[in-house]
């Protein structure tokens, strides 16, 4: 299969958020790729490789990310952990809104005519949730969102995957083509099942660390540049942030020497008891 | 002049009640543009669902019946959807964040070719509105120039309808062709549950990781029953096999905004916190007094579960009896 893997840089989630006036301040911003889409990376080398032959490969991966040119850095480490090659479509991130990322992604669809897309479902600092489905959506593709697992079927012509929804899992059957988006627990040890690698095979929780090899690998390996012009997409938002600030701060809390002093500040204090 | 279209979710003959905040969320933007609110459900069988929706305050609702809209699909419900908004020239069309929103409405805005607004919190104006980024710690106002705009609603930041006035006029509408485009809805494990929904109760009883095994969660539970609350749990308590995946409270997972909220041995990732940061009241219980919890408790207790469970329930117990 050939696998088509989005992905976006984000700021660090663990670092503080800070604002300057009513906008977001990113001087210090340490970014680092979506965690859901390095996930989706990892969702997508196994689902190309036999795990238990040694992790030979049997499909391509390639990711893409638009936004600024520093993206090759997120874009390398993708290449590092197995990725087979990468696409950077430069656009400045006040040209881009999720409308603008799905028509780039799906000019790209036309272009690599993959049999899946693989995303992340949400990207963690704008968490709009919304891509995979618009590109589906307008692809006229069907869509699994929300992936915790994937098992290919019907001999390799669709995919069984299990949906975190509100009610527990749902497992839904697409055939290929279609757009996938996958939730933390893609990473499970044997969430991803692809009919080659032995089905008890069971894979370290997680996405994989790059190897030195893999690492001096990907400097071989090409980033392809191209722009939203040659791809011919207009860009320009039709949803803008115009003002940004942090939420209302919490009252410091108290900590209270017992469970009875407790019971009693809710019952008089905060009145929930 | 722009209409306000809500899809709410039917659920096993019954409307969803975590579809009423999106009501309410329409109503308000329905005064906002100055137009009408229709209200839409899709499903085999609807009668009852649209009949409690017809309760609600809107100005009809629409029903699309079909046995092959027997199980949800967005592949199906999303053209519904955009053929509705577009006869009944709905500016905004909206639904609950729940996990089919979410999964429905971009691939609704893809169609109908306009932008999409997740999680919205707030109404700011016609195409103006607020929704939590960054995990919960930055307020956005964002400002949208399609003429038709698709807004998910966060549940937690709207009430739920009530019924009022006289009942709406129902209509049935023909789906046109349903096409899967080859998806195929296989099965869901619902687990049932006695207790009110994670996202609706008043009170939540949460247990993270510091709970050390699924037997645990049971003191846990006594607790969350004996408060009328629901049961939640941290990612890895739900990764450690604890507990099932639904209970989870987080990034991923559910977000939260009851009353009260008991963080129980639960240490207070920023995943965690962005999911129940709203939450009227929290109460802490850690045996660490670092853990980053603390931080946004109100009442914070540093002692572990084994010892703070029983004297919860001891003492919930005798507020009772003394309240009775």
């Amino acid at each position: 299969v050939k696998i088509l893997v989005p992905a976006k840089r984000v700021p660090d989630p663990e670092q503080k958020v800070k604002f300057k006036g009513t906008t977001l301040d990113q001087s210090a911003v340490n970014w680092q790729l979506n965690q859901f889409d390095e996930y989706a990376v990892e969702t997508a080398l196994r689902l190309t490789e036999n795990a238990s032959a040694g992790g030979a490969r049997d499909g391509e991966v390639v990711v893409v990310s638009i936004g600024p040119k520093d993206v090759q850095q997120q874009l390398r480490a993708t290449l590092a952990m197995g990725a087979d090659r990468a696409i950077l479509v430069e656009g400045a991130d006040e040209l881009l809104d999720a409308e603008v990322v799905a028509r780039t992604l799906s000019k790209l669809v036309e272009r690599e005519k993959p049999d899946l897309v693989l995303m992340g479902k949400l990207a963690a600092d704008s968490e709009s949730n919304e891509v995979g489905q618009r590109l589906a959506g307008s692809l006229g593709w069907p869509q699994a969102t929300f992936a915790c697992s994937i098992e290919v079927v019907d001999a390799g012509k669709a995919l069984k995957v299990g949906r975190e929804v509100d009610a527990g899992v749902e497992l839904k059957k697409v055939p290929f083509p279609a757009v996938v988006t996958v939730d933390l627990r893609i990473v499970g040890p044997q969430a991803v099942k692809n009919g080659k690698t032995a089905p008890d095979h069971a894979y370290s929780e997680g996405a994989r660390y790059a190897s030195l090899k893999g690492i001096m690998a990907a400097k071989k390996k090409p980033i392809e540049e191209v722009t939203l012009a040659a791809l011919g997409v207009s860009a320009g938002q039709h949803l803008k942030v115009i003002a940004a600030q942090a939420p209302p701060a919490r009252k410091a809390g108290i900590k209270v020497g017992s469970i009875q002093e407790l019971i009693e500040k809710l019952h008089n204090e905060a009145k929930v008891l | 002049m722009g209409n306000v279209l809500v899809v709410v979710e039917e659920l096993q003959g019954q409307l969803r009640s975590a579809s009423l905040p999106a009501i309410t969320f329409g109503k308000n933007m329905a005064e906002t543009v100055g137009g009408q609110l229709a209200l839409l459900v899709i499903g085999n069988s609807v009668a009852k669902a649209a009949e409690e929706a017809s309760k609600l305050g809107a100005t009809q609702v629409i029903t699309v019946e079909d046995g092959k809209l027997e199980h949800y699909l967005a592949e199906t419900y999303a053209p519904i959807v955009a053929k509705i908004a577009q006869e009944k020239q709905a500016q905004v069309v909206v639904a609950s964040a729940t996990a089919q929103g979410k999964d429905l409405l971009p691939r609704v805005a893809a169609i109908l070719d306009c932008s999409l607004i997740s999680e919205v919190t707030g109404i700011k104006g016609p195409n103006q509105f607020e929704r939590p980024m960054m995990a919960g710690n930055m307020i956005a106002t964002v400002e949208v120039s399609t003429p038709t705009v698709v807004v998910t609603v966060r549940q937690t930041a709207f009430p739920p309808a009530v019924a009022s006035g006289e009942a709406a006029p129902i209509s049935k509408t023909d789906p046109g062709p349903i096409e899967t485009r080859g998806a195929e809805f296989l099965s869901v494990s619902a687990q049932k549950s006695e207790r009110p929904d994670l996202t609706e109760a008043k009170v939540v009883v949460s247990g993270g990781r510091g709970m050390r095994e699924g037997k645990n969660f049971e003191e846990l539970a006594k607790l969350a029953d004996l408060l009328g609350g629901a049961m939640g749990a941290s990612r890895a308590a739900c990764d450690a096999g604890m507990v099932p995946n639904d209970l989870q409270v987080g990034q991923t997972g559910k977000v939260v905004a009851p009353e009260l909220y008991v963080a129980v041995a639960i240490s207070g990732a920023i995943q965690h916190l962005a999911g129940m940061k709203s939450s009227k009241v929290i109460v802490a219980i850690n045996k660490d007094p670092e853990a980053p919890i603390f931080q946004v408790a109100d009442y914070g207790v540093v002692t572990t579960w084994e010892k703070a469970v029983p004297e919860l329930l001891t003492e919930v117990q005798k507020l009772k009896s003394a309240q009775r």
